[in-house]
């Protein structure tokens, strides 16, 4: 608290607030203009792209803190205007900036972790433009890397949801285009693009209940500022509670789209084929929080709705287990970090479900730090395997040795793994300490984070307790898997027996995450709250207390090692390499298939969701449009109804018409009459528009339509 | 007597100018220099023509923009100019001149370039600019006819060819037909009131005494009759064809034209005459709507050639452009039912002109090149003709921050006032149906390997590029362009 009143005094920086879009702004506009010319021309030029970007990213982080400093001073914090968007009778919605103590969290995470991400993706660029074989796209990427940190950074300092929405569109258009960045590589030379596509439409689905619950604010509030909302809340609540329903409802779907829960999180894993500091940054440590930020946002209206709030720790809990069984059964190195993601974000939705929105973004921001490094780790140790594949085709001796490795090697399945750890010595320690961060042992971040939520789950809905508990087991385990798969026992491939540490540039960012995992414990430990205390000043009566249980914590700590332990017994270098050694033919993929066979298959093929919702959903949805294009307008109306039916009966009319009438009465004159109703129809039928009259037809039934129900209505 | 003819032609000063303007040209155009080598005789390959022409038009848009703020009422109550009809006749004259732009290098290159086909335009610029000041019904149908008559010569303007003459034909047959109704439906309203002025309707109208069952029925063919132009189901029959018949050029300024003015027209009669009829109307408009939205954009999915597809589209966007006159009888409403219903227009304008300058640079002589697999690849070759298509198909998705969608957010937001949320539900859902044919649009020019062929010709490119940069420039700073939208507000005098 000392601290605080020394610095009560302090300036405050609160107008630089636009200069965390500008930045980046000006970053990705000097990269578009000179980007390309500069890569050309120069032999450094990649370097200086990288660093453009990389400082224009920085200099967010010097905003964001100089944000902090500022709100030391002033907690209360302000809306910064910047212009005015949209006004149109009482309505308007503004481009003003909420510098409080929620978003500055938020600008402080997605900036540090994103500056560290653009210096990393220096190197990783370099070797994976090359390795894709087209060094051009490398300005492009920082580009799009640039885009991402200015959407993100719209979407957190909105002071009002439709600037929100504009942000949260903008992040989901950077997923896409990031994950479709190498659109031509990948399952058939389009499975990249494919999965670009599946995430924006999967996330569009939940955008969808965005707009609704955008509609029904507007509707029930009339304006779409949070602090007009928040402050009308209470009474709308009491006036109607079936709209605060519907909005927190609406906005929960939206959460399952772009925070990858149950049901809208198939994308999520697919995502992966974007390049991995983009699974890093963007699907995992912050476009996928954007929906647990949305909620803590939301606090005020969560509050008020306890059916909602059900709803999300329900989905929140389910997700959490659901991935993480997924997760035990996968190979490859980044599918297994992604269904941890998915859990992990579970972890969070259902925090912030329970009303615990301060354990929700402690986790938030420590599961940033150690699964931005879980995953930037990962990265390092493709590209080790990948330069070990190298290394062997470009020694012609070595080549000979060993089997060639065939264009199937997959750089990514931990069966091609093994012994990385003395090969790659600094990846390995920086990926140990992600690890037992993520499966939760004291002291690391992770274990502080996730004790909090368990301990207020443990405390308020004993079932979601459960749920997180078990996930919490197969997260230790899965992670035990993937750290002993990979790191230790013998190289099972050429490649992994060759390959490579990372440069500098990659692992100096890592050891910096490394760090923040291993200290990020401290922003909220028990006794000390400081972020509750932080939060508390936005959040207000929204927080209820955290308390550290020691009997949870012992728990989870205890569950935690025994999972471990059973880890170490399925996956420890002797047995699996016993187990590597048997016949292939007699071998299954897995060990833990001799145990729970039927189960493991289930986890490896994710349920067979995917093809379930292809089942279900897809191949229907498409059927009704091919549907609804062919048969009902096509064959229905066009063919059947006004060619047979209407001109058809029509015709019939007309030649009762003509046979009875008009040959028995007038004809002479009809014969005369008829021939130049021929020549012209054949006039007519020369330049081919035998289908006017039907066209005409049309018009007609809907003038008989229309004036049938204002007539007989 | 001097000074009532002097206001009356006053009011329409813009028109006249117009009017006078194209007969001049048409003799000047005798004389300027013919390219006797041409395929075709009496071809003009000069800009003279041209240039003159977008003179014309600068100069009629120069005395509307000197008379803002000045409503005029001529001719006994006939025509009004006011901030409505100056606003559509502003966004009318800058499609005219926008038309040139894509016309002038196209026409020349498929031989088809005539100097009175500048005239055409410009009489049928003049009859829809006349639509919008309109306040009388039977000068709402002389000005239709004046409109339509150029238009429907222009479709076939590319004769011999049959498909263009087969898109004129078509057009002409059943643009008479419709015509016949709304005539029909004017009939119904004199026969019910006693009179076609607007004014006296509503006269009329307040005093109690005229026949229900006819005005409803006048009403209802009247929707047929303008209907027809701004394409709604089901009076959308003729669109594909006579879009896919007729020129580029021709069809990119028949859909905004025509729909323009169609809608000036739809929104001044329904908005000015018919407000104590809402209760009936309402649900038929609620209807037509509905259905156009999703008939439109369900049969846009399957199609395969661009224009087919553009037509669609733009059957689909009449269907959203009608989501705004839903309300127009509601209290309170209709200033702002005109309001959306105006700003959508410019920004289905803007939307619009982009992508046909797009389709214009990328079609081929004899109809080639008008595939939706002959984009593929363009996004390589092509970037900046491929951005400006991805603009276009964003903005006609309704992506932020396009103009199409801060105008879907306005439509919406007019229909959920007048509490209809059904139909902003279908409004919604169809828009994200429209995200399946729009986005495949870029997919194709950005994500499929192809060596599209794409003319490098000036006019057309600053049309392309002028369109998209104010696709994104206006939705950004919105805020002026919806100021002006609330101001052209229709009352009687």
């Amino acid at each position: 608290m000392f601290f605080q009143e020394t610095v009560s005094q302090a300036p405050q920086f609160f107008g630089l607030v636009p200069w965390i879009v500008f930045f980046p702004v000006i970053g990705l506009l000097f990269n578009i203009a000179f980007g390309g010319m500069i890569l050309k021309r120069s032999p450094a030029g990649e370097k200086i792209v990288g660093w453009v970007a990389s400082i224009a990213s920085g200099l967010t982080f010097v905003v964001s803190v100089l944000l902090l400093v500022s709100l030391l001073g002033h907690p209360e914090g302000m809306v910064v205007p910047l212009a005015e968007w949209i006004k149109i009778g009482s309505f308007s919605a503004n481009w003003s900036f909420q510098v409080d103590t929620l978003s500055v969290v938020m600008m402080l995470v997605v900036s540090i972790v994103g500056t560290l991400i653009h210096i990393y993706s220096i190197g990783y660029m370099h070797e994976d433009v090359r390795h894709n074989g087209d060094p051009g796209r490398y300005g492009r990427f920082f580009v799009f890397m640039n885009l991402f940190i200015v959407s993100m950074m719209i979407l957190v300092s909105a002071d009002n949801y439709l600037m929100l929405f504009v942000g949260w569109e903008g992040v989901g258009l950077c997923s896409y285009l990031l994950i479709g960045f190498w659109y031509d590589k990948g399952e058939d030379g389009i499975g990249n693009a494919v999965a670009g596509k599946k995430a924006m439409i999967t996330t569009r689905i939940g955008d969808v209940g965005m707009l609704l619950a955008l509609f029904a604010m507007f509707w029930a509030f009339g304006s779409l500022d949070f602090n007009t909302i928040f402050a009308k809340a209470p009474q709308v609540a009491a006036a109607s509670p079936v709209i605060i329903l519907l909005i927190t409802l609406f906005m929960l779907v939206a959460v399952t789209g772009k925070s990858a829960q149950i049901p809208l999180y198939v994308w999520l894993p697919d995502a992966m084929a974007g390049p991995t500091p983009v699974s890093a940054l963007i699907h995992a440590a912050t476009m996928v929080t954007a929906g647990v930020y949305l909620v803590a946002r939301s606090a005020d209206l969560y509050i008020l709705e306890p059916q909602a709030q059900f709803m999300v720790t329900l989905v929140g809990s389910a997700t959490a287990l659901f991935a993480a069984t997924i997760a035990v059964g996968q190979f490859d190195i980044k599918k297994v970090l992604a269904y941890s993601t998915v859990s992990q974000l579970g972890f969070m939705v259902a925090a912030v479900g329970m009303g615990a929105f301060v354990a929700g973004m402690f986790h938030l921001v420590t599961h940033a730090f150690f699964k931005g490094l879980l995953f930037l780790s990962a990265g390092s140790v493709i590209q080790g395997v990948e330069r070990g594949a190298h290394h062997i085709e470009h020694d012609p001796k070595l080549k000979k040795q060993s089997k060639s490795l065939g264009p199937d090697f997959d750089p990514q399945d931990m069966r091609n793994m093994g012994g990385l750890r003395s090969r790659m010595k600094v990846t390995f320690w920086v990926y140990l300490i992600g690890a037992i961060s993520l499966s939760g042992l004291p002291p690391l971040a992770g274990f502080w984070s996730k004790d909090e939520i368990l301990a207020e789950a443990n405390k308020l809905y004993i079932w979601a307790y459960v749920l997180l508990a078990i996930a919490a087991i197969f997260t230790a385990f899965y992670m035990t898997r993937q750290v002993l798969m990979v790191f230790f026992g013998k190289p099972r491939s050429a490649a992994a027996e060759h390959a490579q540490e990372s440069p500098p540039v990659m692992t100096i960012p890592l050891m910096i995450l490394a760090g923040l995992t291993v200290l990020g414990g401290l922003i909220n430990l028990p006794e000390f709250h400081t972020l509750e205390h932080w939060m508390e000043h936005t959040l207000g009566q929204a927080i209820h207390k955290a308390e550290f249980v020691m009997l949870v914590a012992a728990l989870s700590t205890v569950l935690a090692l025994l999972a471990i332990v059973a880890g170490w017994w399925f996956y420890n270098p002797r047995r699996y390499e016993a187990f590597w050694a048997e016949p292939a033919a007699k071998r299954p993929d897995d060990p833990l298939r001799r145990l729970i066979g039927p189960l493991f298959e289930l986890w490896k093929n994710k349920y067979w969701i995917d093809e379930l919702y292809w089942a279900a959903i897809l191949n229907p949805y498409i059927a009704l449009s091919r549907f609804l294009a062919d048969v009902v307008d096509w064959r229905f109306w066009h063919d059947w109804f006004h060619d047979q039916a209407l001109f058809g009966g029509f015709n019939r009319l007309t030649g009762l018409l003509a046979g009875r009438i008009d040959l028995g009465i007038i004809d002479g004159i009809a014969n005369g009459l008829g021939t130049l109703a021929q020549r012209v129809a054949a006039v007519l039928r020369s330049v081919q528009t035998g289908f006017v009259r039907n066209y005409a037809l049309s018009i007609f039934l809907g003038v008989v339509i229309i004036l049938g129900y204002l007539l007989l209505r | 007597m001097i000074g009532d003819i002097m206001t009356s032609l006053w009011a329409i000063l813009p028109v006249i100018v117009l009017a006078l303007w194209a007969c001049v040209l048409l003799l000047v155009d005798l004389w300027l220099p013919k390219d006797q080598q041409g395929s075709q005789q009496g071809e003009s390959n000069s800009p003279i023509t041209p240039l003159l022409a977008a003179l014309g038009m600068l100069t009629s848009a120069a005395i509307v923009i000197a008379r803002i703020g000045q409503p005029t009422m001529g001719f006994g109550g006939m025509m009004m100019a006011d901030g409505f009809s100056h606003f559509i006749c502003l966004l009318l004259l800058a499609s005219g001149l926008v038309t040139i732009g894509l016309s002038h290098d196209y026409m020349k290159r498929l031989g088809i370039a005539r100097g009175e086909y500048y005239v055409l335009l410009m009489f049928s610029l003049s009859g829809m600019m006349l639509m919008s000041m309109s306040a009388d019904l039977i000068m709402v149908f002389l000005s239709l006819e004046l409109l339509s008559i150029p238009l429907y010569v222009m479709a076939g303007i590319a004769t011999p060819r049959p498909s263009s003459e087969e898109a004129a034909l078509k057009y002409f047959l059943l643009g008479a037909f419709a015509s016949g109704f709304l005539v029909y439906g004017i009939g119904l309203v004199f026969g019910a009131t006693g009179s076609t002025s607007l004014q006296q309707i509503v006269a009329v109208v307040q005093s109690g005494n005229y026949n229900l069952a006819l005005i409803l029925g006048g009403a209802a063919l009247i929707i047929t009759g303008l209907g027809f132009k701004v394409a709604i189901v089901p009076f959308h029959m003729w669109t594909p064809d006579a879009y896919q018949g007729a020129p580029s050029a021709v069809t990119a300024f028949m859909s905004v034209g025509a729909k323009t003015a169609g809608f000036a027209a739809l929104l001044r009669v329904f908005v000015l005459a018919f407000p104590a009829f809402s209760a009936d109307i309402t649900p038929v408009l609620w209807g037509l709507a509905a259905l156009t939205m999703v008939l439109g954009n369900f049969a846009a999915i399957a199609q395969r050639n661009i224009k087919r597809l553009l037509a669609y589209s733009s059957i689909a966007h009449a269907g959203y452009i009608m989501m705004a006159l839903v309300p127009y009888g509601q209290d309170g409403l209709s200033a702002d039912s005109v309001a959306s219903a105006l700003f959508y227009l410019v920004a289905y304008a803007f939307t619009n002109f982009a992508a046909w300058a797009v389709v214009i640079a990328l079609e081929q002589a004899g109809e080639k090149g008008l595939e939706l697999q002959d984009y593929a690849g363009l996004g390589r070759k092509h970037p900046a003709l491929a951005a400006v298509m991805a603009v276009a198909m964003l903005s006609f998705t309704g992506v932020p921050p396009t103009l199409g969608f801060v105008g879907k957010f306005y439509l919406f937001r007019t229909v959920l006032e007048g509490g209809h949320v059904g139909l902003a539900l279908i409004g919604v859902l169809t828009s994200l149906v429209s995200a399946f044919y729009y986005l495949r649009v870029i997919v194709v020019m950005y994500m499929q390997e192809g060596e599209p062929e794409a003319r490098r010709e000036p006019w057309l490119q600053a049309m392309a590029y002028g369109s998209a940069i104010g696709v994104v420039a206006l939705s950004i700073f919105s805020a002026p362009l919806l100021f002006l939208a609330s101001q052209a507000v229709l009352k009687l005098f």
